[in-house]
């Protein structure tokens, strides 16, 4: 895969935990305000890949990497870049709502407020401009001082989607966003996701096949923590290059 | 159908066990009263509680245990000053901080103060730090509000570190992924999202390391000094009451004045104790029901 415009690319990147190789020789571009879908069978390594690319593997004991993740041309696992930096700029959505047991208005400007953002009317501003993204401001914009805790689980995803664009980051990291949601949350954070690529890259985990042919502009497919095909996602899932993945899209795998 | 009365059976004697502690339990509180209440004939409760002159042996007796009472929040208030600090950030460090091997070594030590024998520790203040206390800042007596409550607060160290510990492992890893995640630090996840979402069981711990504090006899007996006055300092002697129970029980003529006395000061203590308890129940209840979401 070539492409002009990338945001981040993996150069050879091994990982292990301990001693147990999870992702092998992975080379990846990811372009710049496209979305690019990560697909493949449970245990394959698309989490372990994702959580690579914002230094959150670094929380786990015992893990290791090889190769380089460049993003905007730096690798960030220089010696010297601070994993903040970078966690700061390229922002995460997990596959289980994670709010915190704050408010509403908390929880959206926690990040905002370690990075200094100190004034009242910039926090509401914030708050506002990031739930309308996520489209949830309607939703909540009487509640906002009551506890997250009480919002329902597709309410809770959106909003940890605007806690994420709340920091303005570059790309937007997504594990499993919609795993937990029932069909109507989950096409509402679709068509969420169809906005937010004009202004962010998106990278997202799937088992959802469809929804990885509905939202992606590419995508790619792991096996055993190998990349096996990486391809536009029309053609992934029209006219697979590989024979492993035809066989994995049509549900004919193993 | 077998299988039913057994059942029963066990239940029953798991029923009777509980009760055999609770009617104990109940059966010192009354015996506690019985002791106790005939203090108040020949003195008013609020004369009791309020009066600052404790002459229980003169002629003819004043009971009035509010310098008793001062001396135990005094010691109490002090030595929480300490603990409290000492206890949760060693908390925070042994459950988020320390690497693995330090936590190991940590962790143990710190329970370890919990099995130090109080007596040992009286003995530790009356022997090392009462006369340290006493040529360092020029005293007369190295006995003081000071020394116990440092001694105190050793106590109450273990007590609130270990189940502030718990109360900050219970606080769920998607918390700490979705604080990292937003770019923060370590330090600010902790200040910001650990702490915070452990509050109540913090607070309980706190409580009821004050509780074990308030509590302690041998500690103040050896090491406070037993002067039942109002201190002015930080430096003076106190008479905490579990202190002067313990001092003047032996004394006490049988069922005499003095004897009923001490058992109504008993009756206090034991109010006292049992509402700091009550309190670290309904706080830890209370955050627990909403779900720690009013923070
Ligand atoms: N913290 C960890 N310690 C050790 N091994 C791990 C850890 N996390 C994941 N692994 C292993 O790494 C491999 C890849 O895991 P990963 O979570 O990336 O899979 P995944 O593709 O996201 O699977 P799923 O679709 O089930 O979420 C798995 O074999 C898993 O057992
Ligand atoms: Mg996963």
């Amino acid at each position: 895969m070539r492409t002009n415009d990338s945001i981040i690319q993996t150069k050879q990147v091994n990982f292990f935990y301990g001693t147990f190789k999870a992702l092998i020789d992975v080379t990846m571009d990811f372009e710049k305000n496209k979305v690019t879908a990560l697909i493949g069978p449970s245990g394959c390594g698309k989490s372990t890949l994702l959580r690579l690319l914002n230094r959150m593997n670094d929380l786990i004991d015992g893990t290791r990497v090889e190769g380089e993740v460049i993003f905007e041309g730096t690798n960030i696992y220089d010696t010297g870049i601070d994993p903040v930096d970078i966690r700061r700029r390229i922002g995460m959505v997990f596959q289980k709502p994670n709010p915190f047991p704050k408010t509403i208005f908390d929880n959206i400007t926690y990040g905002p407020k370690l990075n200094g953002v100190r004034s009242k009317d910039a926090q509401e501003t914030l708050v506002q401009q990031s739930l309308e993204q996520a489209s949830l401001w309607e939703e909540v914009k009487d509640i906002l001082n009551r506890s997250a805790m009480t919002l329902s689980g597709g309410q809770q995803q959106r909003l940890c989607i605007a806690r994420a664009l709340a920091m303005r980051p570059d790309v937007l990291l997504m594990d499993e966003p919609t795993s937990a949601l029932d069909p109507i949350s989950t096409a509402k954070i679709e068509e969420l996701i169809a906005e937010l690529k004009r202004n962010y890259t998106i990278i997202i985990v799937t088992h959802n096949m469809q929804q990885a042919a509905r939202v992606s502009d590419y995508t790619g497919f792991f096996y055993l923590g190998k990349l096996i095909e990486f391809n536009p996602t029309e053609k992934l899932f029209t006219k697979p290059d590989e024979k492993q993945t035809e066989e994995y899209i049509t549900g004919r795998f193993g | 159908m077998k299988r039913k009365i057994k059942e029963t059976i066990i239940k029953n004697i798991f029923l009777f066990i509980a009760l055999v502690s609770i009617v104990i339990l109940a059966l010192i509180v009354i015996f506690l009263f019985i002791e106790g209440i005939p203090v108040f004939k020949v003195v008013s409760i609020k004369d009791f509680i309020f009066g600052i002159e404790w002459y229980p042996t003169y002629d003819p007796p004043s009971f009035g245990i509010w310098s008793l009472i001062v001396g135990s929040f005094i010691v109490t208030l002090c030595a929480s000053v300490i603990a409290i600090p000492l206890g949760v950030l060693s908390a925070v460090y042994i459950a988020e901080i320390a690497p693995p091997l330090i936590k190991e070594v940590f962790k143990p030590v710190v329970e370890l103060l919990a099995g130090l024998p109080s007596v040992v520790l009286g003995f530790f203040g009356m022997a090392v730090m009462a006369p340290w206390l006493q040529a360092t800042f020029d005293i007369p007596t190295g006995l003081n509000i000071v020394n116990a409550s440092m001694l105190l607060a050793l106590m109450a160290v273990p007590t609130i570190a270990s189940i502030s510990e718990d109360a900050l492992y219970s606080v769920p890893q998607e918390f700490k992924e979705a604080s990292y995640a937003l770019g923060a630090t370590r330090f600010e996840t902790i200040a910001r999202v650990i702490v915070p979402a452990a509050l109540s069981g913090i607070s309980t711990a706190v409580i009821l390391g004050m509780a074990r504090a308030i509590g302690e006899t041998m500690v103040v007996l050896m090491v406070a000094g037993g002067a039942a006055a109002i201190p002015e300092s930080i430096f003076d002697s106190v008479r905490p009451m579990p202190a002067s129970i313990a001092a003047e029980m032996g004394e006490a003529p049988f069922r005499s004045d003095h004897y009923h006395a001490l058992f109504a000061t008993g009756i206090i203590l034991f109010g006292l104790t049992l509402s700091f308890n009550l309190i670290a129940d309904y706080v830890s209840h209370k955050f627990k029901e909403v779900g720690s979401a009013t923070l």
